[in-house]
């Protein structure tokens, strides 16, 4: 079977190329699970590559095509987690961390001066 | 305190390491089940895979019966496997439909002739995008979809001679 028409081909709009170019870098090949579709050789990829050339090519917006995909497989084909009730840690550990981290590292000016 | 403290980087170091261990000790699964089970079949239109065999529409699914709708492709080797099991089920009566994923006629025609056909009707899919809109993602893969065009359950991989009696049982259940 020939690959799909726009699995590897680019879209005329170099603008709209862009847009699926950038979505289909944070989207999971479902078949080749730790690569973006944008990386795969998978025939799947393919495809789903092609899915979204076609969508944005006609005018779909590249967040309403990864909602639609993460209606179909869960957040799990999203490369971009969701903030929500599961995923909060991911966004705040690392604020907690470098406020520990400062309030460390001013600690240890604050008594080499007094020393 | 400060000498608890004191232990408190290596202590996130070890849970860090377990973290990883685990991760590597048991890869996280690889089957990605489809969120569509409980809600209504997306519409499609696909046309016959094979001549001689009519193509497959959603609208023909939620004909008041249950079905299974087999997500195929000649091209997979589990696909030979499941075959008994499909005619099985056919010959009990139950309607199969199938998708055939990425496939060409003459290939199909052969795979049908040479591991039986228990379809009503298979829908061509060259490009994948009913599998991509059923949240399937693999071949092959079986929806039970009840009289109302619901899917009720969705089987990842093939359908071994095990799996039958449970298969019939949802069957029932999508009455």
């Amino acid at each position: 079977m020939p690959a799909a028409k726009y699995a590897d081909e680019q879209l005329a709009d170099p603008g709209k190329e862009k847009q699926a170019k950038a979505l289909m870098e944070t989207i999971r090949c479902l078949v080749c699970q730790g690569q973006s579709i944008a990386d795969s050789n998978a025939e799947m990829a393919g495809d789903m590559r092609a899915l979204i050339r076609t969508r944005i090519e006609a005018g779909e917006k590249p967040e309403a095509i990864r909602a639609w995909l993460i209606e179909r497989y869960g957040d799990w084909v999203s490369f971009k987690p969701p903030l929500d009730e599961l995923t909060w840690p991911l966004y705040v550990v690392p604020v907690l961390f470098l406020g520990l981290g400062i309030w460390i590292v001013s600690g240890r000016l604050k008594r080499r001066r007094k020393g | 305190m400060r000498k608890l403290l004191i232990w408190l980087p290596l202590a996130l170091f070890l849970i860090f390491l377990g973290v990883f261990a685990s991760g590597l000790i048991s890869p996280e699964s690889k089957t990605i089940p489809s969120k569509l089970v409980g809600k209504p079949m997306p519409g499609f239109a696909l046309a016959p895979a094979v001549p001689g065999k009519p193509g497959l529409t959603s609208a023909e699914l939620a004909n008041g019966r249950p079905h299974l709708v087999n997500v195929f492709a000649s091209w997979c080797v589990p696909c030979i496997a499941e075959a008994p099991q499909l005619r099985q089920l056919a010959e009990a009566g139950v309607p199969v439909y199938g998708i055939a994923i990425r496939d060409r006629p003459e290939d199909l025609a052969r795979f049908l002739a040479r591991n039986g056909d228990p379809f009503r009707a298979i829908g061509g899919d060259p490009n994948s995008s009913v599998q991509i809109a059923l949240g399937s993602s693999g071949v092959p893969e079986t929806f039970i979809v009840d009289g109302k065009g619901i899917i009720r359950k969705q089987h990842i991989g093939a359908i071994n001679p095990e799996d039958v009696p449970g298969i019939m049982s949802a069957l029932g259940d999508a009455r």
